[in-house]
């Protein structure tokens, strides 16, 4: 049965193609993955810029890095109410009374999640760069920064689906969502360094995965140290596939059996 | 005797209910079976079961000559499923949810293209075929859901109370439609909550109760074991609900009951209308309203388990065919 493997992929991307309808479909979207980002971007450089960095170019170039993964992890929080939805609207028993690989709509809305963070990244870097947003690097750093920012997106959108598929109404799944990742982007260095806040403080933001995801980020296109938060990214990384992927693969099993 | 859709001794348990306790039923290929039964009684249990969407406790099931827990793939190539909730992705066009459905089948783009405009012609939808599903009314939205489940030309059709919630008109409509695929030899399996629809859909019915079939036959045979019909009369003046209760009663010999400002009777046969003109006549009973009808699914249930079924239904005056229809919509249940 050497056709199967192709068959799955092949649902896959058909079930990609279904979510990414939905961005060209629903205006909603566009606002939640380019309008809001440009928002916060124009809001912290422009408002607070200047109180926290002296000056808004300074701020715009500590800070945009750092808001290349406040916008990642904001988008993580659809995938769960998308699949809560599908669910609840009978969307997937269809799927499942097809003749398809079993696990084809849950890899097929990952993708069509994955191509959402890659849009929002470059939408984001593009209004960066035209507000004065230097990159210090290559090409190839920041190629690898956009991996490593779409890495963490995976990760964390297992998360999201891990909570989609527990809550039961869909569409509260999102302000849950809200209430962790909210307080998980502010108390990391995304938007101010570390060395303003209180020493309790900062022994919390150095152990919180955005942090070393910034950390990164900065290394890679502003040029600096690489190495050490790359090997923290890759570790929390790891970690939290390890950790949500599988409960959420319990969790869609259950509830599509 | 080969079946396209065969159950035996089918059990599920969801916590302490049994929603399913020892069914068995059979459907032969090309026949249109429905299963009727109130809301709990257990009837999408069995269809999701059928539809390898929930695997049973205990018994076998086979569809198109597959066992749907151990052939499952094989299964869902030869079924199509529309639940009782209109499973369509309300964010995208009619037409892309059936572009999806067809290319997850394996069909080839063009294909996939042309089999959805046909069938969104069929059914009347092409219009509004670029339109977000969420936009569609919910006749339109079970046509689509409909559509849906057929691009891939099922042997082994399932409906899960395809008109509850739908206007008379949206009713009739999906009703037409169902005949068509009927008539191109589809097998379907129907569940539904009106008497009325299994006995216009369907070759063999088999009536659910609380996890267990009570009755199994032709819609005539089931008919003729409850009975007749119902006589049901409204007197214009309250005071005289009495007296024509106590008239219904001898002529129908049988008790009659009294409920709001009407008197019911059940009748073997519809001849006893005149002799009940009569007596109301010479007893000098203004009638506000006076009507047989055919028995509700509450009164079936009465009649087969001695108890009421679970969902209340109004009775409804057949005297007007959109009397009844009228009837039917106020039953559905959310």
């Amino acid at each position: 049965m050497t056709t199967v493997p192709v068959a799955g992929a092949r649902e896959t991307l058909t079930l990609t193609r279904r979510s990414l309808l939905h961005l060209k479909t629903n205006p909603e979207e566009i606002i939640e993955l380019v309008v809001q980002p440009i928002v916060i971007v124009l809001l912290f450089t422009f408002v607070f810029g200047g109180a926290i960095k002296g000056d808004w170019r300074d701020y715009l170039q500590f800070a945009l890095p750092g808001m290349l993964v406040q916008a990642t992890l904001f988008a993580t929080m659809r995938l769960g109410t998308a699949l809560g939805t599908d669910f609840k609207k009978g969307v997937y028993d269809r799927f499942r009374s097809l003749p398809i690989a079993r696990f084809s709509p849950l890899t097929g809305a990952i993708l069509g999640e994955m191509v959402r963070y890659l849009l929002s990244i470059v939408v984001l870097m593009v209004v960066g760069m035209l507000l004065g947003f230097r990159i210090r690097t290559g090409v190839l750093e920041t190629l690898a920064a956009v991996v490593v920012l779409l890495c963490f997106g995976f990760a964390m959108s297992w998360g999201s689906a891990l909570l989609g598929l527990t809550v039961r109404a869909a569409e509260s799944a999102s302000e849950f969502a809200f209430l962790i990742i909210l307080p998980l982007a502010f108390t990391g260095n995304l938007f101010v360094p570390t060395e303003t806040m209180p020493g309790w403080l900062q022994v919390w933001v150095n152990l919180n995965p955005v942090t070393s995801v910034a950390d990164t980020m900065r290394g890679l296109l502003l040029g600096g140290e690489v190495a050490r938060p790359l090997m923290w990214s890759a570790v929390w990384i790891a970690a939290l596939t390890a950790l949500f992927a599988p409960l959420a693969i319990h969790r869609f099993r259950r509830r599509s059996g | 005797m080969t079946y396209a859709i065969r159950a035996d001794d089918l059990g599920k348990r969801y916590g302490s209910t049994r929603a399913l306790d020892g069914v068995s039923f059979a459907a032969r290929a090309g026949e249109v079976l429905g299963v009727l039964g109130p809301n709990g009684a257990g009837k999408t249990t069995a269809v999701r079961i059928l539809a390898t969407l929930t695997r049973p406790d205990g018994g076998v099931a086979e569809v198109g000559g597959f066992d749907v827990v151990r052939q499952a793939a094989k299964v869902r190539k030869v079924i199509g499923l529309t639940g009782q909730y209109a499973a369509v992705d309300e964010i995208i066009s009619g037409l892309d949810n059936l572009l999806v459905i067809g290319r997850l089948l394996g069909l080839p783009r063009e294909t996939a293209r042309l089999r959805s405009f046909e069938l969104l012609e069929q059914f009347g939808l092409t219009e509004a075929a670029r339109r977000a599903a969420g936009t569609y009314s919910g006749g339109m939205r079970r046509k689509l859901d409909l559509a849906a489940s057929l691009i891939g030309r099922p042997q082994v059709l399932f409906l899960d109370e395809p008109t509850t919630g739908l206007d008379p008109a949206a009713r009739d409509g999906l009703w037409d439609v169902i005949r068509a695929l009927v008539a191109d030899g589809t097998t379907v399996l129907l569940t539904t909550q009106y008497l009325e629809e299994a006995d216009q859909l369907a070759d063999r019915i088999v009536v659910f109760d609380h996890g267990r079939v009570i009755a199994d036959g032709t819609p005539f045979e089931l008919k003729s074991k409850i009975g007749g019909q119902v006589l049901e009369v409204w007197p214009a003046n309250e005071r005289d609900l009495g007296e024509v209760a106590t008239i219904l009663g001898e002529i129908a010999r049988g008790p009659a009951t009294v409920e709001d400002r009407r008197v019911s009777v059940p009748v073997a046969d519809p001849d006893v209308l005149r002799a009940v003109v009569l007596r109301l006549d010479l007893a000098d009973v203004q009638v506000a309203e006076l009507a047989l009808r055919r028995p509700s699914l509450d009164e079936v249930f009465l009649t087969l388990t001695g108890h009421r079924a679970a969902t209340t239904s109004p009775a409804s005056p057949a005297g007007t065919a959109a009397a009844a229809r009228e009837a039917a919509a106020g039953r559905a249940e959310p």
